[in-house]
């Protein structure tokens, strides 16, 4: 059994978000949709400011924000790491919308877009799971 | 004689409440400390899924990348100071400074100039105070820092790095760069990044320490992986210089995030001790106070008893003369 499940771990940079088995994960690359299945090749990518689904064992679902980061797949270990991640239930929907709009009103440097994304990726993350 | 007693119940009150406030603040730092230490924890993944990934990259691409290349003629280094923003630490900041003092005369022997980063407000002071110039300083989180904090020192550092590099790609003949050419960066352009940071061993034992943060070297403790655990042949997308791109910058902030993590414990740690120290001193000189103290009152009453007591002799022999 343990063979044909996925142990994924959803890591950010100061704690552990999400660790358990699954059978299907979803991320979005800098490429595109990712896909992961049990006996993935091994791979190492670059991810985008998005949801990351993950499909446990029985079919619940996991929806989590995450700022960027990368993924890496190999023997059935997935391993998503970023700076910032939130699981969905984590998630304050109304929090989200505030900070969006705070940092669209904010000056339009570097700083500000990477905190629109974020927040767009924890609204996105919501509507998913909800 | 009163009036020294006065003086002594005086230095008692004060050196009582002194001690109520080196107590708390004994209690808060080891408080804290089981907090960072939390901290550190939790970070260990997030910083060992990083390593994993650096190294596989490294063992299985051939990708020259900025960050990872040696200088032929290092000229210049960064040196990141991370101290403390308050004080009352024991030797935590002095240590510190000392170590970094050593390093940037090591630095100055290979002939380097040396670049100051700064964290921590006590760091600022020092090297302000001597008039020496810091290119950047931050402060107001050497307690308690997060993750942004360290991505904002990484992203300065790694530009000075870059900065460096293209001053050496610009430079064909290979010799030493010109320094004119890359001037014009706000940041001034290093050929190495060396962090002076305390290393949290235990309770007990913090000591200053000194790590070379760029150019990487990817050999983190574990050299090649070991025999039985053989990293897989990774596929990269979009490509392997894409990823280390994006890799190797967030590996930097994670490293530095983790002194920072270190640095915050070790101070709190240090913190504990000395306020420890300074509320059994508290203790020592109430005691000896009182003692003291004791000591006149009965002093005081021995004379005030033998006052009465000659008075009343004197009394006795002059009615009985009458």
């Amino acid at each position: 059994m343990a063979d044909d499940l996925l142990r994924v771990e959803v890591v950010s940079a100061d704690s552990e978000v999400w660790s358990g088995d699954a059978e299907f994960v979803l991320a979005r690359t800098t490429d595109g949709e990712l896909g992961v299945l049990p006996q993935h090749a091994p791979l190492l990518s670059v991810l985008v400011e998005s949801v990351v689904l993950i499909r446990g064992e029985g079919g619940d679902t996991q929806f989590a924000a995450i700022d960027g980061g990368f993924i890496s797949v190999a023997d059935n270990r997935v391993s998503i790491l970023c700076e910032q991640a939130a699981l969905s239930e984590d998630i304050d929907a109304g929090e989200a919308r505030q900070d969006l709009e705070r940092a669209q009103s904010d000056s339009d440097d570097e700083d500000a877009a990477r905190q629109v994304r974020w927040a767009e990726a924890r609204i996105e993350a919501t509507e998913k799971a909800g | 004689m009163a009036a020294s007693l006065r003086e002594l119940r005086a230095k008692i009150r004060s050196t009582q409440a002194t001690k109520k406030i080196t107590r708390a603040m004994e209690l808060i730092a080891a408080s804290r400390i089981i907090k960072a230490q939390a901290r550190a924890t939790a970070a260990a993944p997030y910083a060992r899924e990083l390593t994993r990934a650096v190294s596989a990259l490294a063992t299985f691409t051939q990708v020259e990348h900025p960050l990872t290349t040696e200088a032929e003629n290092p000229e210049r280094a960064a040196m990141l100071v991370v101290t403390s923003d308050r004080g009352l630490a024991g030797a935590y900041s002095s240590s510190l400074l000392r170590e970094a003092e050593r390093l940037v005369e090591k630095l100055h022997q290979e002939g380097k100039e040396v670049d100051l980063y700064v964290s921590g407000r006590k760091g600022i002071t020092y090297y302000s105070f001597r008039q020496r110039e810091m290119v950047d300083s931050w402060s107001g989180f050497s307690d308690n820092p997060r993750y942004d904090d360290a991505r904002e020192i990484g992203a300065e550092l790694t530009k000075a790095m870059l900065a460096g590099q293209v001053g050496v790609e610009g430079d064909d003949s290979g010799g030493p760069k010109d320094d004119d050419s890359d001037e014009a960066h706000d940041v001034p352009a290093v050929d190495e990044v060396h962090v002076v940071f305390t290393r949290f061993r235990s309770m007990l034992v913090q000591e200053p320490d000194v790590i070379r943060l760029l150019p990487l070297q990817v050999v983190e403790g574990e050299e090649k992986p070991a025999d039985d655990e053989v990293l897989p042949l990774y596929e990269f997308e979009p490509s392997s210089e894409e990823v280390l791109d994006a890799l190797l910058p967030r590996y930097v902030q994670a490293r530095i995030y983790f002194c920072l993590l270190q640095a915050a414990a070790s101070e709190l740690a240090a913190r504990q001790r000395a306020m420890k120290s300074a509320t059994d001193n508290a203790d020592d000189l109430i005691q000896q106070y009182t003692r003291i103290a004791n000591q006149a009152r009965q002093a005081g009453i021995t004379q005030e008893i033998s006052e009465i007591v000659g008075g009343a002799n004197a009394l006795a022999d002059a009615t009985a003369e009458r």
